[in-house]
């Protein structure tokens, strides 16, 4: 029989994050497990709630958050009227899931490896540090806007090294690019970096691991359609200077191997 | 009932084939449904040489539809023939290049190179995409250059049947579709794109890079049943509806206005499994409306 990847599964939970409750913007999906047999942390889902109509058209791309139990999480904020229409969700739900979907950060039990994340771009690192062998080889730094228990943090921090910085506006906007160009220079010699965030961030970390010397991979996101290679909407410009498509080939790039300038 | 259905000798197990551009290189939906139950698959604009596209962003949403102008990316004839077309399944279904080129001679040069494909069981002229700053869409736009067109390729095509793609962005559709007829285009695919643009009051900005792109989606589904009424009315040749399919009885709906076949495009992006439901699904709305045969229900609106 044919294996399908696209499936209609059942809400689980909407959990709302942070001191807002039910105000909150932030929220932890669990979905009825899809029944992968394997997935890796960086690879992502497409996900598009079922209702009468056609809005929004396109599903939304989220990370793997983790898997558990009771099933598959993302974690999202309310952005736009995609996220927004996921924040109405109540259990018994269907929505239609297609994945996993794209590549994955690399695992090196033994390599000191920095996680650098920034805001949502926390989401598949959750996954990462839980199956991560040897979680005392790994550090994490996380900016973010919001207070952090909009975030999963807090579970990471209790795992592995961590620290947290709060961007409240753009005059800490330099001290955070500094304590990121540190952290990176500290794993250049024979670590690994991975980053994912917004864009400029990633950005900055890119300028900084090609300058440094860092082994880095950074997770992008950008509008997608379909999430399968198809639609060539989410293309970004790789070493050659072609234009490859995000999650596809990606999401995860070396940092080497993609031009975000 | 037979739901296959032969489209000037191009044999389909189904009237459901894939909207070039929406459907990849068909492989990339390999893990949503078995490719062999689709009545067609028609991929990607492909054009002589590599083409790298427009810059982003190339596509944005909007209610019931989406835009894109995309540019026919695409990496050039010889790639796609070479490496993508021998892994896709040829002999159980039928593959159908779209071909996207700026002149006549281009055309006929890339429609060669094509038709020598044993793979390749049709060739399908686009000569109304909105998305490039030359070529295609003044070839649709035109009677006498989209024959024109039509005729170069026809005369390199050898016997591969040529469908000819039709723009909406015209007074009179008819028009266009007998020109294409008269210069011997073995059918018609209708529509493209519709010509639109999106624009964000906080940044005064357009969303997409090119600033105009192509409509597409539900929200054109009207517009496209209109044209597909009009032109089968107006040719003797088959017209194989295009443009919002949504449901299997969106199918149906085109081919009550006269359409021997059908293309699902923006709907593969809802869902990527789409086509391969739709192909399933499809026996059973036809059989609930007790239709037994597609000649007896084309184009029987009653008006």
């Amino acid at each position: 029989m044919f294996a399908n990847q696209c499936l209609d599964v059942k809400v689980v939970e909407l959990k709302a994050l942070g001191p807002d409750g039910d105000a909150s913007k932030f929220f932890e999906l669990c979905l009825e497990y899809p029944g992968w047999k394997q997935w890796s942390a960086g690879q992502f889902v497409m996900l598009r709630p079922q209702g009468p109509g056609f809005e929004p058209l396109w599903a939304r791309a989220f990370s793997i958050c983790r898997v558990d139990e009771r099933g598959l999480w993302v974690f999202f904020q309310v952005m736009g009227r995609g996220t927004r229409k996921m924040s109405e969700l109540t259990p018994g739900d269907i929505i239609t899931l297609w994945g996993p979907l794209g590549n994955w950060f690399y695992v090196r039990p033994d390599t000191p490896t920095l996680i650098l994340a920034g805001g949502l771009g926390l989401a598949p690192f959750v996954g990462y540090v839980l199956a991560h062998p040897k979680p005392e080889n790994l550090r994490l730094v996380f900016g973010h806007t919001a207070p952090l228990d909009c975030y999963p943090y807090a579970e990471l921090a209790g795992r592995v090294a961590s620290e947290a910085f709060f961007d409240q506006g753009p005059s800490d906007l330099q001290a955070f690019i500094a304590l990121i160009q540190d952290r990176v220079r500290e794993f250049s010699k024979d670590g690994l970096v991975l980053a994912c965030g917004p864009p400029r961030f990633l950005r900055t970390v890119r300028t900084f691991a090609l300058k440094e010397g860092a082994e880095a991979q950074l997770s992008l996101e950008n509008r997608m359609a379909c999430g399968v290679g198809a639609c060539l909407g989410c293309v970004v410009k790789d070493d050659k200077g072609n234009f490859v498509q995000v999650c596809f080939r990606g999401p995860v790039f070396r940092a080497d191997e993609v031009n975000l300038d | 009932m037979d739901f296959s259905v032969n489209i000037a000798g191009l044999a389909l197990k189904n009237p459901i084939m894939t909207a070039s551009g929406t459907f990849g290189f068909g492989l990339e939906f390999s893990r949503f449904g078995d490719l062999k139950i689709l009545g067609g698959i028609i991929v990607k604009g492909t054009s002589l040489k590599p083409r790298e596209g427009n810059p982003m962003e190339r596509i944005a949403e909007t209610p019931c539809g989406m835009l894109n102008a995309v540019g026919i990316q695409n990496p050039g004839a010889k790639d796609f023939v070479e490496k993508k077309l021998p892994l896709l399944p040829w002999k159980d279904t039928p593959v159908i290049v779209n071909l996207y080129a700026a002149s006549p001679e281009e055309f006929a040069e890339l429609a060669a190179y094509m038709a020598a494909q044993e793979g390749i069981a049709a060739l399908e002229v686009n000569i109304s995409c909105p998305n490039v700053q030359h070529g295609g869409v003044a070839f649709g736009h035109d009677p006498a250059q989209a024959a024109q067109v039509t005729e170069a390729v026809k005369k390199n095509a050898g016997d591969k049947p040529v469908m000819v793609k039709l723009s909406p962005n015209v007074t009179d559709i008819a028009e266009i579709a007998r020109a294409v007829q008269g210069a011997g285009a073995d059918m018609l695919s209708a529509i493209n794109t519709l010509r639109a643009m999106a624009v964000d009051i906080r940044t005064r900005k357009p969303e997409l890079s090119n600033i105009i792109g192509g409509l597409s989606g539900p929200a054109i589904k009207p517009v496209a049943l209109r044209c597909v009424y009009e032109i089968a009315r107006a040719v003797d040749i088959p017209v194989v509806g295009v443009g919002g399919i949504a449901s299997v009885r969106d199918i149906l709906e085109f081919i009550l206005v006269g359409a021997h076949a059908v293309q699902i495009g923006t709907a593969n992006f809802m869902r990527p499994d789409f086509a391969f439901k739709a192909a399933q699904a499809l026996p059973g709305l036809v059989e609930e409306l007790g239709i037994t045969s597609w000649d007896d229900f084309r184009g029987s609106l009653r008006v």
